[in-house]
């Protein structure tokens, strides 16, 4: 696809720390190549900003390729920009209009406090993880690969669950601000092999204890966290964690 | 226990189950009402019947109950769900990700409410407490209280039939797009959903909001251009 150049008009959250308000700042932007990732025209501000001795804006990012997670941006009133299965940085440039207005926040939930600009605290994540999101092994030896037979279709959902970056689209699309897409594909890709089983129960109940001690709501099964999810994770997922939490329940 | 009681998974268990016990009882609301379509002496038989049914007689308070705990949830569920949302986007595009049924469950349900204390004063008081308010009739020799004219005379009022008629289908529009999300959600809350039951459970949600949803619109219609 050839590029063309566009001219854009930003309007960024900014913000000087945690405990300072913040507020909309108007930026424009020339010649911008469609072919450029969203990440880079954010780079392209920011040098202008430097140029002209302004502070540049925060923003996180760090592999700009789809895989950390970390570009949380709340694009045009959508997590990740108007693109679906994208995270910021494979966002182009191109999904934008000659002359259009983009309007960028930082992810805003409870859950997830504004450090600087756009950059926001995602630790609570770490916490949840921290309660439950692995598997416990002794040491010794490297098991055979081979050794534990696993259904195709089981290792597939498997996978499917364990694509999740931790990014936080999901926390930061829901009207809800609930977590339960991302605390239940960190359940389901282990209650779904022999070796997650072992923990299940005690995993899923305290991950959800974790998940609602930090604060976030209650899911009411929108969809909108598996639509504007970068992986695509499913709703079933959700399904699966109710389930794996209301069985560990009754078992005690 | 009382950990799962007040766990966000627990909070939502209590009110998938309220709702789908309130989402049966619909499905026996409608065919009562519809011997409406029958004419008097069906409809007087019915209600009499239900008056005197003794396992009728012991739902109710069950009943109650389950409206009660419903939206007493759902209130709760709420309230937290919106403090943890302390700072608001200045621009949300959600047209593409959910359902606008999905989003504006609270409000459907706090319309519903409404609709239903206006339902419970013009037709349970009187039925229930003020059953003398309603003239008597004779259907096959039995005496029995003549509900019929009292739902019908609602609708047909020559000074605000009208009126109440379409407060009463506006209402069930609601009623039919909360449960269009609803139906579906209760049991993905259960854990009785995955890719596969997602669409068929979906779609049998939206069959049956329609079904409710009309059915018991098709009555004061019924009386107001047929009868
Ligand atoms: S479930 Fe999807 S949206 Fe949520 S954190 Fe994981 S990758 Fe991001
Ligand atoms: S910067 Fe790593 S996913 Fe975007």
């Amino acid at each position: 696809m050839s590029a063309k150049t566009i001219n854009i008009k930003l309007k960024v959250w900014r913000q000087k720390d945690a405990n300072s308000k913040g507020g909309f700042e108007d930026y424009q932007l020339e010649n911008i190549s469609t072919a450029s990732s969203f990440l880079e025209m954010m780079d392209v501000l920011n040098e202008k900003l430097v140029n002209e001795n302004k502070e540049p804006v925060a923003f996180d990012h760090d592999c700009r390729e789809g895989i950390c997670g970390m570009c949380s941006m709340f694009i045009n009133g959508r997590a990740h920009g108007p693109d679906t299965l994208v995270t910021t940085c494979q966002l182009h440039m191109r999904t934008f209009k000659d002359g259009e207005t983009i309007v960028i926040e930082p992810w805003r939930t409870g859950g997830f406090p504004v450090i600087k600009d756009l950059m926001v605290d995602r630790t609570a994540y770490e916490k949840i993880m921290q309660a439950g999101g692995f598997v416990s092994v002794n040491t010794g030896g490297v098991p055979d690969a081979n050794a534990i037979p696993i259904p195709k279709h089981d290792a597939d959902e498997a996978m499917d669950a364990a694509s999740c970056i931790g990014c936080g689209a999901c926390v930061a699309t829901c009207k809800n601000s609930s977590a339960m897409l991302f605390v239940a594909a960190k359940v389901s890709q282990l209650a779904l092999l022999p070796q997650g089983r072992v923990e299940a129960s005690k995993r899923a109940k305290n991950m959800v204890a974790v998940m609602d001690e930090l604060g976030f709501g209650n899911c009411s099964n929108t969809g909108a966290c598996e639509m504007e999810c970068p992986k695509g994770i499913s709703l079933a997922h959700i399904a699966r964690l109710n389930r794996e939490f209301l069985s560990a329940n009754i078992k005690g | 226990m009382s950990n799962f009681i007040s766990s966000s998974i627990g909070k939502k268990l209590i009110l998938s189950l309220s709702g789908l016990f309130l989402i049966t009882f619909l499905l026996i609301h409608l065919i009562a009402n519809l011997f409406l379509l029958g004419g008097s002496d069906a409809f007087n038989t019915a209600v009499h019947f239900m008056d005197t049914n003794p396992v009728i007689q012991i739902m109710q308070p069950i009943l109650a109950l389950g409206f009660v705990v419903h939206i007493l949830y759902g209130v709760i569920i709420q309230l937290q769900n919106w403090k943890a949302t302390p700072v608001n986007y200045k621009t949300v595009n959600q047209k593409e990700s959910s359902k606008w049924s999905a989003r504006n469950m609270i409000w459907l349900g706090l319309f519903v409410l409404a609709f239903l204390l206006i339902h419970l004063g013009n037709y349970f008081y009187v039925m229930k407490f003020a059953p003398h308010d309603m003239g008597s009739t004779l259907v096959d020799g039995v005496e029995m209280h003549d509900a019929y004219s009292l739902v019908t005379g609602l609708f047909t009022n020559p000074s605000f039939g009208v009126i109440y008629s379409i407060i009463y289908i506006i209402g069930f529009v609601a009623l039919g797009l909360h449960l269009n999300h609803a139906f579906w959600s209760a049991f993905q809350t259960i854990g009785w959903s995955n890719d596969v039951w997602r669409k068929r459970l979906s779609t049998i949600g939206t069959l049956y909001a329609i079904l409710i949803a009309v059915g018991f619109s098709i009555i004061p219609l019924y009386f107001l251009f047929i009868k």
